[in-house]
């Protein structure tokens, strides 16, 4: 149930942000200086912290998309499913913390 | 005497089933369940695809701060980048547009609320789409800017 919820929390969310993310990358057809102003907004410290937000939601996304991939599919994914929804919250940790903590230090450090 | 009526599900002994039980058929055809297996397809596509997409933008090298115009240029001066973000504009949008389209089926009571939040739905998702796709194709990445060529190791020697 709540693993239901979070999957389309997390896919509405990723969805606006795609929309927005077409937007500025089309930016390059207008002008290398536009292109270069507006993506130098995804530099600073406090959108550091929401693409690490946003990363995580991607994450939960698709390893949570596996399991119900796996329910569907799998002959005994329907027996498993609670126990792939931790092997799923445990992947999502880890994949998590490796990707904040080099994301975070390279867009937090000194440059 | 009251007669038996035939079984519901189907004339007798013909071993049909009357349309109006049947679970597909009708004019939608089996959308629903091309829908559906799209969604583990692509699904499993776009785990690749948008993995791979945060791994070289944003973990390799100087992360965050190596991205600029020169860098969006260097990827789409090769086809297999320009492949690669094709596929994930094209596998995300429909991925994502259906489903939104699932959960305004859901939550969106009204019959026009449901009608008007799709039509918004599909109208968005058909111009970023399209534009995404004339970027990526009509993209020069070695323009010239005040006369000057910019500088890139993919572009010809000016």
């Amino acid at each position: 149930m709540w693993s239901w919820v979070g999957h389309r929390i997390t896919g509405v969310v990723i969805f606006f942000f795609l929309l927005v993310h077409v937007l500025d990358t089309s930016l390059v057809r207008v002008s290398p200086e536009a292109y270069t102003a507006v993506i130098g907004a995804y530099k600073n410290p406090l959108m550091a912290l929401g693409e690490t937000g946003l990363v995580a939601a991607i994450i939960f996304h698709a390893f949570n998309g596996l399991r119900v991939i796996a329910v569907d599919f799998w002959k005994k994914g329907a027996k498993y499913q609670r126990q792939m929804l931790w092997v799923v919250l445990a992947l999502w940790l880890v994949t998590f913390a490796g990707f904040a903590i080099r994301h975070l230090s390279l867009a937090l450090g000194g440059h | 005497m009251t007669a038996i009526q035939n079984p519901r599900s189907g004339q007798l002994g013909s071993g049909k089933i009357a349309p109006q039980y049947k679970r597909s058929g009708g004019s939608k055809g089996n959308f629903e369940m091309l829908a559906w297996l799209f969604m583990r397809l692509s699904g499993v596509v776009l785990v690749v695809l948008i993995f791979g997409h945060l791994f070289v933008n944003l973990l390799v090298g100087e992360g965050i701060h190596a991205i600029d115009f020169g860098f969006v240029a260097g990827k789409w001066a090769d086809p297999f980048w320009q492949f690669w973000d094709l596929a994930m504009l094209w596998l995300a949008m429909l991925h994502g547009t259906n489903g939104v389209r699932t959960i305004i089926n859901d939550y969106a009571e009204k019959d026009a609320t449901r009608f008007w939040l799709k039509v918004v739905l599909y109208a968005a998702s058909a111009v970023i789409v399209i534009l995404g796709t004339l970027v990526i194709f009509t993209f020069n990445p070695c323009p010239v800017v005040d006369g000057v060529q910019l500088p890139g190791g993919f572009c010809p020697a000016p």
